[in-house]
C-alpha cells in the first residue's frame, strides 16, 4: 500500500461510479445494478482494508491537491475512521442488493443515490476540516433528500418537506458555528483548531461556547437526541425499505461527529472550552434512551417501533460519549456497530415480513401467516434478540461494557436505571410483537383483524408484483450478509472491543491526530506550474 | 457599517425565523431563504469588514496584511449560497409536488385552521 491515494478512494470511487452508473441506467436496470453492487463490493474490501491500515495506531493524513496542512483541506484516517467507513460500506451494500429485488426500479437512480450517499458519507467520516465536514454533511443529505423520496407518494413528500426544511436549518446553524469559529480562531482545521481553541483568551470563552454549542445542537440534531428526535420516526417510516437500511448509518454520523469534535477540538484540555457538552450531553441522552422505548412501546407499526427503538439506540450511543471517559466512548463505539446492522437488518426485515401480510403491512395487528413464517420468524427472532441486549448476542455485550464503564463516573446509578430500564421495556416490545405477528394469527384472529385493519400505507401499492419480487435472491442475501455478521459481531467480540477501545484511546490522545494531519508534508509535484509560469512571467504579482 | 451590518443580519434572521414559523410551506421556504441570506453575510462579516482591501494579491499593491481583506470566508460564503440556493430549488419542487398531491400548501399536508 505505498501508493498514496488510497485514503482519498473512499469518497471519490462512489462519486464517480455513482455518475457512471446514472449514465448506464439508460442502457438497462441490470447492468447498472451490477456496476453499483461490484462498487460497493469493492468499497466494502478497501474500507477493510484501510480499518486493517489504521489498526496499527498510526494516524494517516492525506493532503487534498497537494496543499500544506492548515491552509488546505485534509484527510485524516485513523482507527475510528475506518470503522465508520466499514459500517457505510456493508450498510450500502445490504441496501443495494436489497433493493435489487424491485425497490430500486420504484422510481429513478435508486443506486446512484446510495453511492452518493455512501461518497458524503465517507467524506464525513474522513475529513479533517470543519467546514469541509459541512459540505460532505450536504452531500449526504442531498442524497438522503433523494433515497427518502423514492418511490414517491403523499406519505414520502409530506415527511420530505419536514426533513428538508429541518435539516436546511440545521445547516444554517452549522454554518454559523462555524463561521464564528473561523472569526475567533482564523482556523478551519480541526487538528489546528485543538491547538488555538486552547489558547483563546478567557474574554473569547462566551463566544466560543456559543460556538460549541450550536455544533453540537446541529450534530444532535442528525443524531436525533431528545428534543431533536423528531423528524426521525417520520422519515425512518415513511422511507422504502432499502433507503430506510442505508439511514440507519446517517444517525450515526451526528453521533461520530459528536465524538470526533468533543474529544479533539473541545476536550477536557482545551482551555476556556473545555468540556461544553459535559452537563447537559449524559442527561438528554438519558431522556432520549428513556423516551425512545417509551416510543417503541406504544408504536402501533413494525416500522415505526424500530423508528423508535433508532432513538433509544441514539440515545445510548450518546450516552457513552457524553459520559466522556475513554472506557465508556469504548464501549459505544462496540456498540454502534451492533446497532447500525440490526438496525438496518430490521428494516429490510421488517419490509419482507410486510410484503407476506397484505394489506395490513407492517401494521401491528394478526394476520393470516404467510408462507414463508418458517423463515422470517426465526430471523427476526435472531435480530430482536441483538436489539434488545440479550445474551449471546453482540447488543448484550454493548450494553454490559458500557453498564461496567459507567461505575466510575458520577452517574452511574442513572446510567443503570435507565439503561436496564429501556431494556426490559424493549424486550417487551419486540416479543409482543413478535408474538402478534408470528403466533397470533390463526383463522380466528385474522378475520377480527380484518374488521378493524386500517390501510393508510405509505408505500403506494405493494402488492402488485410482489410474487415476482419473492423469486429475487437479493433480498435473502442482504439479510443473511448482515445477519452473519451480527453473530460474527458476537463471535468475535474479543477483538471487536479491543479495537473498538483502541480508537477511544486514539481520540483521547488527541496528539497523534493532530501532528498527523498538521505534520503532513505535501508531495514534491512531478511537474512545477507556478515554476514554470513564474519563468515566463505569467504569474500575477510575481515580480515581487 | 458593523452596526448597520449587525442590524441587517438580526432583521433578515429574524424575519426569516418568524416565516419559518408558519404553517404554510411557501412561507418556510421564504423564511428559510431569508435565513440563509442572514448567514450568509454573518460568515461574511467574520472575516473582518473591510474597505477597499483586495481578497487575491495583486501586483500593484505592498504585500503587507493592512491591504488585504480575508479571502477564506469569501470562498466559504460562495459554497454556502451555492448549496444553499440548491436546497431552496429542491425545497420547492417539493413543495410543489406535495401541494398537487395532497391538495393543500399546509406543511403537514392537512388543511386545518392553522394560518
Amino acid at each position: 500500500m505505498s501508493w498514496p491515494h488510497w485514503t482519498v478512494l473512499p469518497v471519490v470511487a462512489p462519486l464517480m461510479a455513482g455518475a457512471v452508473v446514472m449514465l448506464l441506467e439508460r442502457r438497462g436496470a441490470a447492468i447498472a445494478r451490477a456496476v453499483a453492487v461490484a462498487t460497493a463490493i469493492a468499497l466494502v474490501v478497501l474500507a477493510a482494508a484501510l480499518a486493517w491500515q489504521a489498526s496499527d495506531g498510526t494516524v494517516r493524513a492525506y493532503l487534498l491537491g497537494n496543499w500544506a496542512a492548515p491552509f488546505g483541506i485534509s484527510l485524516a484516517l485513523d482507527r475510528l475512521a475506518g470503522l465508520m467507513l466499514l459500517l457505510a460500506a456493508i450498510v450500502g451494500l445490504a441496501s443495494l442488493l436489497y433493493a435489487g429485488a424491485g425497490d430500486a426500479s420504484r422510481g429513478a437512480h435508486f443506486h446512484s443515490l446510495v453511492l452518493f450517499q455512501l461518497a458524503g458519507l465517507n467524506g464525513a467520516f474522513l475529513t479533517a476540516d470543519l467546514f469541509n465536514l459541512f459540505v460532505f454533511f450536504e452531500v449526504l443529505l442531498i442524497a438522503s433528500y433523494g433515497l427518502l423520496l423514492h418511490g414517491g407518494g403523499a406519505a414520502r413528500l409530506r415527511a420530505s418537506i419536514h426533513y428538508v426544511s429541518f435539516n436546511l436549518t440545521g445547516s444554517a446553524l452549522f454554518l454559523i458555528a462555524v463561521s464564528l469559529l473561523y472569526g475567533l480562531t482564523g482556523t478551519l482545521n480541526m487538528a489546528d483548531l485543538a491547538g488555538r481553541v486552547a489558547q483563546l483568551p478567557a474574554d473569547d470563552a462566551v463566544l466560543l461556547r456559543v460556538a460549541a454549542t450550536l455544533l453540537l445542537v446541529v450534530f444532535c440534531v442528525k443524531a436525533a437526541l431528545l428534543p431533536l428526535y423528531f423528524w426521525l420516526p417520520e422519515t425512518y417510516s415513511a422511507a422504502s425499505a432499502p433507503a430506510a437500511a442505508v439511514f440507519a448509518i446517517m444517525t450515526k454520523v451526528g453521533v461520530y461527529a459528536i465524538a470526533r469534535v468533543s474529544t479533539l477540538v473541545f476536550g477536557a484540555d482545551a482551555g476556556v472550552g473545555a468540556s461544553v457538552a459535559q452537563p447537559w450531553l449524559p442527561a438528554l441522552a438519558l431522556a432520549t434512551l428513556a423516551l425512545g422505548a417509551a416510543g417503541a412501546f406504544a408504536a402501533r407499526r413494525l416500522r415505526q417501533m424500530l423508528a423508535y427503538l433508532i432513538v433509544a439506540s441514539a440515545g445510548t450511543l450518546l450516552l457513552a460519549i457524553g459520559l466522556g471517559t475513554p472506557g465508556t466512548v469504548g464501549a459505544g463505539l462496540f456498540y454502534l456497530i451492533n446497532s447500525t446492522l440490526v438496525a438496518a437488518a430490521m428494516f429490510l426485515l421488517i419490509d419482507r415480513i410486510a410484503l407476506g401480510r397484505g394489506v395490513l403491512g407492517d401494521a401491528l395487528e394478526p394476520a393470516p401467516h404467510g408462507a414463508r413464517r418458517a423463515m422470517l420468524g426465526p430471523a427476526f427472532f435472531l435480530l430482536a434478540v441483538a436489539m434488545a441486549g440479550v445474551p449471546p448476542l453482540a447488543g448484550f455485550l454493548g450494553k454490559a461494557l458500557l453498564l461496567d464503564a459507567a461505575r466510575e463516573t458520577s452517574l452511574a446509578v442513572w446510567v443503570w436505571a435507565v439503561v436496564l430500564g429501556a431494556g426490559l421495556a424493549t424486550i417487551v416490545t419486540l416479543a409482543r410483537a413478535g408474538t402478534i405477528v408470528f403466533w397470533r394469527g390463526g383463522e380466528e384472529d385474522a378475520r377480527h383483524a380484518a374488521s378493524t385493519a386500517f390501510a393508510d400505507y405509505g408505500g403506494g401499492p405493494r402488492l402488485a408484483g410482489s410474487g415476482a419480487r419473492a423469486a429475487h435472491p437479493g433480498p435473502a442475501l442482504a439479510i443473511v450478509l448482515l445477519g452473519a455478521l451480527i453473530v460474527a459481531c458476537a463471535l468475535f467480540a474479543g477483538p471487536i472491543a479491543a479495537y473498538t477501545g483502541d480508537a477511544a484511546g486514539q481520540l483521547f490522545a488527541r496528539r497523534p491526530y493532530i501532528d498527523a494531519v498538521l505534520g503532513a508534508a505535501p508531495a514534491a509535484p512531478a511537474i512545477d506550474v507556478r515554476k514554470e509560469m513564474r519563468e515566463q512571467g505569467r504569474l500575477k504579482g510575481a515580480a515581487r | 457599517m458593523t452596526l448597520l451590518l449587525a442590524i441587517g443580519i438580526g432583521v433578515l434572521a429574524g424575519a426569516g425565523i418568524w416565516l419559518m414559523l408558519r404553517a404554510r410551506s411557501f412561507d418556510v421556504i421564504l423564511g428559510l431563504t431569508l435565513l440563509s441570506y442572514a448567514v450568509n453575510l454573518f460568515i461574511f462579516s467574520m472575516g473582518r469588514l473591510r474597505v477597499n482591501a483586495a481578497p487575491i494579491i495583486d501586483a500593484a499593491r505592498a504585500p503587507t496584511l493592512t491591504d488585504y481583506a480575508d479571502p477564506l470566508p469569501q470562498a466559504l460564503v460562495l459554497t454556502a449560497i451555492v448549496i444553499g440556493f440548491a436546497m431552496t430549488a429542491l425545497l420547492l419542487v417539493i413543495a410543489l409536488r406535495a401541494r398537487m398531491e395532497t391538495g393543500t400548501d399546509q406543511v403537514d399536508g392537512v388543511e386545518g385552521d392553522s394560518r
